[in-house]
């Protein structure tokens, strides 16, 4: 154990901030001491778990088990305890975060695993006619335009609306009692579980209709636009705050009307924040089941009339195809077809998410944030 | 200069607006735009609630058959409600503790260039859809945790939470399941809030010979307390909610049972699962009755997250 009078910059397992750490002339553990315990618990680890003759989850957890004892114990027999209770906490909130990453991991791990080889292009470019009581075949082609339709109606709906309501926010009702209560409003929105917005298309249609069971695309698109609207209004409110107001004064010193000032001006400076927020919400309905579940059915073929029927979802067939994996003769296939669409619908879902990213970091305006 | 502007005076720039010059046409019509799509928001806001209670109230003297086999609709939607808080009351025990310890990862423990990437992830693990969430949940997850159960249970089955048989499709489940759910948007907020502490306070400790731990417990903690309950009560919000991972992972039939335990395979069931789950074969009075429990669980969820607004506009305690 070497005793390190430098200042301790960061070690490999468990990563120090830089700056404002004291330094200590009295006995300091070594700057790699986590990546020594984590070694050392490693082995320990691995051994009992032989000795134990039990499989890889015991042995990583009997080796955290070790680390977290063996680290601060070291501490507390070099450091004092002040340190040991730090050192302690410090592997505590990086097990957290592993801990926390682990779903994550494990669920994209599975998915791939199991719809990877599922996603064929017949899988993508077939429908379910005539396949549902088949042991083979069919596809999802269906289930992803009904999504991508439901999804488009639920965005024209609630684009508009939702950058207008936050234009109306920020630049004409500051501080009046109106745009108070409709930001209030807007807070009971965004918490709106995703069923009751299901439930509220089905009673709206229910009375627009007459039809008891009521299942249109439509429907599916209100349904979501209640759930993006909030969504928008706070991101595209978020990002016009940050336009500075010197922008809008050099404006009107032009002699620039107001609303031309808003969309030459405001909007134009903001657009990449604005384009992130809205794309981040539709990836945000587009995986969204419930309210689909309810309002929109399923469906074995495409279905481009929003306005007729029942339409097929991906994340509704993910949930009404599981019910199907239990069956005796078919299963298998059943089970292939639900994590195919899994797999389908994380990539669609995942790549709105990189496309957000990307827009909002290559086209951020150099002032914001 | 350009011959095609009116000399006499700086014309605004469309035909529309030139027509009035006193009160500008396209202000008026896009400051009537802005004001009208806020109160189309509120009229939305408005529809929901008379629609459901439109179609929610008939369901007000449902019994036995209409009330899913309960005496009244009280019954019914108070076990149910049972159900929804038990389960989303455990996924924040669990997840209390987790969004504290990520976020102050990401805020104060992580170098600066690793925070970002780890606050990505966590975007990551929100952007996942429900229903795979759910699948993951039932195929991946409750298989795991089935040993874990069975050793409660033979351990410590005096306790009422762990009694009875053991499933792993079990209440405790869905629960995690929950918390994973529910971890990023409880972990964005105290992410904020955590780093919202003053920086002089923070360095005040630090240079008195605190260590980070002592720093975060002295300046962090005590002026996050109320961000914090707000943050874990609007991540409550979201969890009341949540439908799909519930729908998918727990095994409840119909209203379920009022039990305190929560590995067992005789589980209380959530208003949004219910509904998920029974709706298919759902006509008539039954279509009322799951309306009116959605009302129930709209209400439920209005509380909450009121509450949590509430303590965040607080704000920071001095200290």
């Amino acid at each position: 154990m070497t005793q390190s009078t430098k200042t301790r910059t960061r070690t490999v397992a468990v990563p120090e901030g830089n700056g404002h750490h004291l330094s200590v002339s009295a006995g300091k553990l070594p700057r790699n001491a986590a990546l020594l315990t984590a070694a050392f618990s490693t082995a320990v680890g691995i051994v009992l778990g032989l000795i134990l003759g039990s499989g890889l989850t015991l042995m990583a957890f009997l080796g955290w088990v070790v680390f977290v004892v063996a680290y601060p114990v070291w501490a507390l027999s070099i450091e004092g305890r002040r340190k040991a209770t730090d050192r302690t906490v410090q592997a505590l909130a990086w097990s957290i975060f592993v801990l926390a990453m682990a779903p994550l991991v494990s669920l994209v791990y599975t998915v791939v695993l199991k719809g990877g080889p599922v996603v064929t292009p017949d899988f993508l470019s077939r429908d379910m006619t005539g396949f549902a009581s088949l042991g083979q075949g069919g596809g999802i082609y269906h289930a992803i335009m009904g999504t991508i339709m439901v999804t488009a109606i639920a965005a024209i709906i609630a684009v508009p609306i939702g950058v207008f309501t936050a234009v109306y926010l920020v630049e004409y009702g500051a501080g009046r009692r109106l745009a108070q209560s409709i930001t209030f409003l807007v807070d009971v929105m965004t918490g709106i579980p995703s069923i009751v917005a299901g439930l509220f298309a089905v009673a709206l249609f229910i009375v627009i209709t007459g039809d008891p069971l009521p299942r249109l695309g439509i429907g599916g698109g209100v349904a979501l636009a209640l759930l993006m609207i909030p969504t928008v209004i706070r991101s595209v409110e978020e990002m016009l705050k940050l336009v500075p107001n010197d922008l809008r004064e050099a404006s009107y010193a032009l002699g620039v009307p107001k609303w031309r000032t808003i969309v030459k001006v405001v909007l134009p400076t903001s657009v990449a924040g604005i384009v992130t927020g809205i794309t981040l919400a539709i990836a945000r309905v587009a995986g969204e089941t419930a309210p689909l579940l309810l309002i929109v059915g399923t469906y074995p073929e495409a279905n481009w009339s929003p306005f007729d029927g029942a339409v097929q979802t991906l994340p509704v067939f993910i949930y009404t195809s599981l019910a199907a994996t239990s069956d005796v003769k078919y299963g298998d296939i059943w089970t292939d077809r639900v994590w195919g669409a899994a797999l389908v619908l994380i990539i669609i879902v995942m790549a709105l998410n990189l496309i957000a990213r990307v827009i909002g970091n290559v086209f951020a305006p150099k002032s914001g944030r | 200069m350009s011959t095609a502007v009116d000399p006499g005076r700086l014309a605004p720039p469309t035909d529309k607006a030139a027509a009035k010059p006193p009160a500008r046409l396209g202000d008026v019509i896009f400051s009537k735009a802005a004001l009208g799509s806020g109160l189309l928001v509120i009229i939305f806001l408005a529809g929901v609630g008379i629609f459901l209670l439109l179609q929610g109230l008939p369901a007000l003297d449902a019994e036995g058959e209409s009330a899913y086999g309960e005496p009244s609709i009280w019954k019914f939607v108070g076990m149910l409600i049972y159900g929804t808080v038990y389960a989303s009351f455990l996924a924040m025990i669990i997840v209390t503790p987790l969004a504290i310890g990520l976020a102050l990862v990401i805020s104060h423990y992580a170098p600066r260039k690793v925070a970002k990437p780890v606050g990505y992830l966590v975007d990551l693990l929100a952007a996942v859809p429900s229903v795979v969430f759910g699948l993951w949940g039932l195929e991946v997850l409750a298989p795991r945790l089935l040993p874990a159960y069975q050793w409660l249970n033979e351990h410590f089955s005096w306790i009422p939470l762990f009694s009875g048989g053991v499933n792993q499709r079990s209440l405790l489940t869905a629960s995690i399941v929950l918390a994973f759910m529910a971890l990023p948007i409880v972990t964005a907020i105290l992410r904020e809030i955590f780093a919202q502490t003053p920086r002089a306070h923070e360095e005040a400790a630090l240079a008195l010979g605190a260590t980070r731990w002592e720093m975060i417990r002295l300046a962090v903690f005590p002026y996050a307390r109320s961000g914090m309950v707000a943050a874990v009560l609007l991540g409550l919000g979201r969890a009341l909610g949540e439908t799909m991972a519930v729908a998918m992972v727990l095994s409840a039939t119909g209203t379920g049972y009022l039990t305190l335990s929560v590995i067992s395979a005789e589980n209380p069931n959530t208003i949004a699962a219910f509904i998920a789950n029974n709706y298919a074969n759902a006509s008539g009075a039954k279509i009322n009755t799951m309306i009116f429990a959605g009302l129930a669980l709209f209400l439920l969820t209005f509380i909450v997250n009121f509450a949590g607004r509430w303590i965040a506009t607080r704000g920071p305690k001095k200290g």
